[in-house]
């Protein structure tokens, strides 16, 4: 089929290109470590006083996760302006590549790129103290790999939309600011008004965020993992029609 | 055929008899036209303004013959790359159709894909990338393998004088170097017509007339058509054997460059005089030559055209000699393709 075929190709090619960056994929593996290293002691009190169950660890890492993966894939769309921009993307339009391919092939390369930060993460966690079951790990490095499919193919998208990183850049601080303050990543929802608490509802991160804390503290039969992983699997849908479908415009 | 190192060749070809797949690259072209467009129109919603339209292309007639090298000459503005873009699929046309090596560009575009080459004027590789892997990168999209794409990429790259680029990073090459390796992207899947947006954009002088070898060389030795974009007329002098000119969205002139040139009424004399009454009594002068046009005169300058300027200029300078009058400076010009463009839409290329 061409489709994964050109999706290969594409990602091979970006592969390659991320992996010459050592300095990028460098700070990309630092940036989790200072999250757990420099942030992560201030959540050991907050931990023991709040509303959260369990011990630091396990409330503040899934947070983390989604947040990798939200953040690892919303500012993607730089790069792929800068493609446009020395004209990669016109070439392989004009070539007979399926036009889901271009964009796929882009977004598994980032994937690929947060799934090792998240292991990175992880990684440097356990060393700190984590400990929760295997199974919990694997559900985790999955939904961190959903979102960040799902925010690299909207990011790539509003990219290829706009072909303007002035645009990208308020566009994708908009989206991310009301995601994160809403999500509980950084302190549990429960300490929030019940207005507050309402509004937070509608923000799918934060059924999202709540589904990994339940499998970090090995509630696996919680229905709210369910609903966590269902929601970022609608999340990819979105994300993969809405950039198809921009790229799919480019020649119109 | 690509060559086959499998042992089971014969079974791999029998499908092949069987169904008996036409190879395009046989395909005998009976007309030997390899672009027909026929009223092909592109209008953009302007911004700002509801409901209104610009039309960038207002409905153009095209062919190209296989084998030639054709010039698409015209202003920046004049709709040179809309209609080059839509030729090549990258934008769609509002109204008209058009052949393109064989393909319906509206019913089957990814067919056109695979049989055209483009290279756009915004370049074709990632800076950071390597020469050898952006191009068999490339190939793979069009169904080529790997050791094929590789084989192919040097010889291209040989060809045109990037013999040992093949691991070097894009960005570290010569903007002239960047521009050929653009054309052998371009070319790395052997079609037939290949598209050149404003081929020698941003190229020093020396860099242009070496492109301008190779492409040529492209023509002569593979046989590929070229399309080209340019608003040099230099450019689309030495390089098309046919000249499109194209102002305000249609095409208002075509033929080869000296035909075009024929359309101008001969050569440019412009004089150069002491005082402006030493020029309005040359310009009578002037004015009385045979075949002369009505001269124009301009402070100390005198401007007008004559058939065939070399035998006019000693005729020109007895008479002045006879009136008194002492010319500083006289300039004979042949029609270049910006006196065609000047003729023919009153404005000059360069504005």
């Amino acid at each position: 089929m061409s489709f994964v075929r050109d999706t290969w190709i594409i990602f091979e090619r970006s592969m390659l290109l991320a992996l010459r960056q050592p300095e990028w994929v460098v700070i990309g593996l630092m940036q989790p470590v200072l999250y757990l290293t420099l942030f992560g002691p201030l959540l050991q009190t907050i931990a023991a006083t709040s509303g959260f169950e369990g011990d630091a660890w396990q409330v503040f890492v899934p947070g983390l996760l989604v947040q990798l993966g939200i953040f690892g894939g919303l500012f993607v769309g730089f790069g792929i302006i800068a493609e446009w921009r020395s004209g990669v993307i016109d070439r392989q339009l004009v070539s007979p590549a399926s036009r889901a391919a271009i964009i796929t092939g882009r977004t598994l390369r980032d994937v690929v790129v947060i799934l090792v930060q998240a292991i990175v993460l992880v990684g440097a966690a356990f060393f700190m103290g984590l400990r929760v079951p295997a199974g919990a790990l694997l559900i985790g490095l999955v939904l961190v790999a959903l979102l960040g499919a799902a925010f690299s193919f909207i990011s790539n998208a509003i990219g290829m939309a706009t072909k303007s990183e002035d645009a990208l850049a308020p566009i994708a601080n908009t989206l991310a600011l009301p995601i994160l303050l809403l999500s509980g990543i950084l302190l549990p929802m429960t300490l929030a008004p019940a207005w507050l608490q309402v509004v937070a509802n509608f923000n799918p991160f934060k059924h999202i965020v709540e589904a990994l804390r339940a499998v970090f503290l090995g509630h696996f039969s919680d229905p709210i993992v369910w609903i966590g992983l269902l929601l970022a699997v609608v999340l990819v849908v979105i994300g993969a029609w809405v950039g198809s479908r921009v790229l799919t415009a480019q020649t119109k | 055929m690509k060559p086959q190192s499998h042992p089971f060749q014969p079974i791999r070809r029998m499908p092949a008899v069987l169904i008996a797949v036409p190879n395009n690259d046989n395909e005998a072209q009976v007309t030997n036209t390899i672009i027909e467009a026929k009223g092909l129109k592109r209008s953009f919603k302007a911004k700002g303004a509801k409901g209104k339209t610009i039309d960038a292309v207002r409905g153009i007639d095209l062919s190209v013959r296989e084998g030639e090298i054709v010039g698409f000459l015209g202003p920046n503005g004049a709709g040179k790359t809309t209609t080059l873009k839509m030729l090549c699929t990258l934008l769609k046309p509002t109204d008209g159709s058009a052949t393109v090596v064989g393909a319906d560009l509206r019913r089957d575009p990814v067919e056109v894909r695979r049989r055209i080459g483009y290279v756009s004027q915004a370049g074709s590789t990632s800076p950071e990338a390597r020469v050898g892997q952006e191009i068999v990168s490339h190939a793979r999209l069009y169904g080529i393998d790997k050791q094929v794409a590789i084989q192919r990429g040097k010889e291209l790259l040989a060809a045109l004088d990037l013999g040992e680029i093949w691991d070097r990073t894009c960005g570290s090459l010569s903007g002239g170097q960047r521009r050929r390796l653009d054309i052998v992207m371009g070319l790395v899947h052997q079609p037939r017509l290949v598209f050149l947006d404003e081929p020698s954009t941003g190229l020093d002088p020396q860099s242009r007339a070496n492109l301008w070898n190779h492409i040529r060389k492209l023509r002569d030795e593979l046989g590929t058509t070229v399309f080209l974009t340019t608003h040099y007329m230099d450019e689309a002098d030495s390089l098309s054997d046919r000249i499109l000119i194209i102002d305000h969205g249609t095409i208002v002139a075509e033929g080869t460059p000296t035909e075009l040139k024929k359309r101008v009424s001969g050569d440019t004399i412009t004089l150069t005089l002491r005082s402006e009454a030493d020029a309005t009594w040359a310009s009578q002068i002037a004015g009385r030559l045979q075949g002369a046009d009505a001269p124009a005169t301009e402070a100390h300058v005198v401007r007008f055209h004559v058939p065939d300027g070399a035998t006019a200029l000693p005729v020109l300078l007895g008479d002045l000699t006879k009136a008194g009058i002492d010319a500083i400076g006289v300039d004979v010009n042949r029609p270049t393709l910006d006196d065609v463009f000047l003729t023919l839409t009153g404005r000059s290329l360069r504005d």
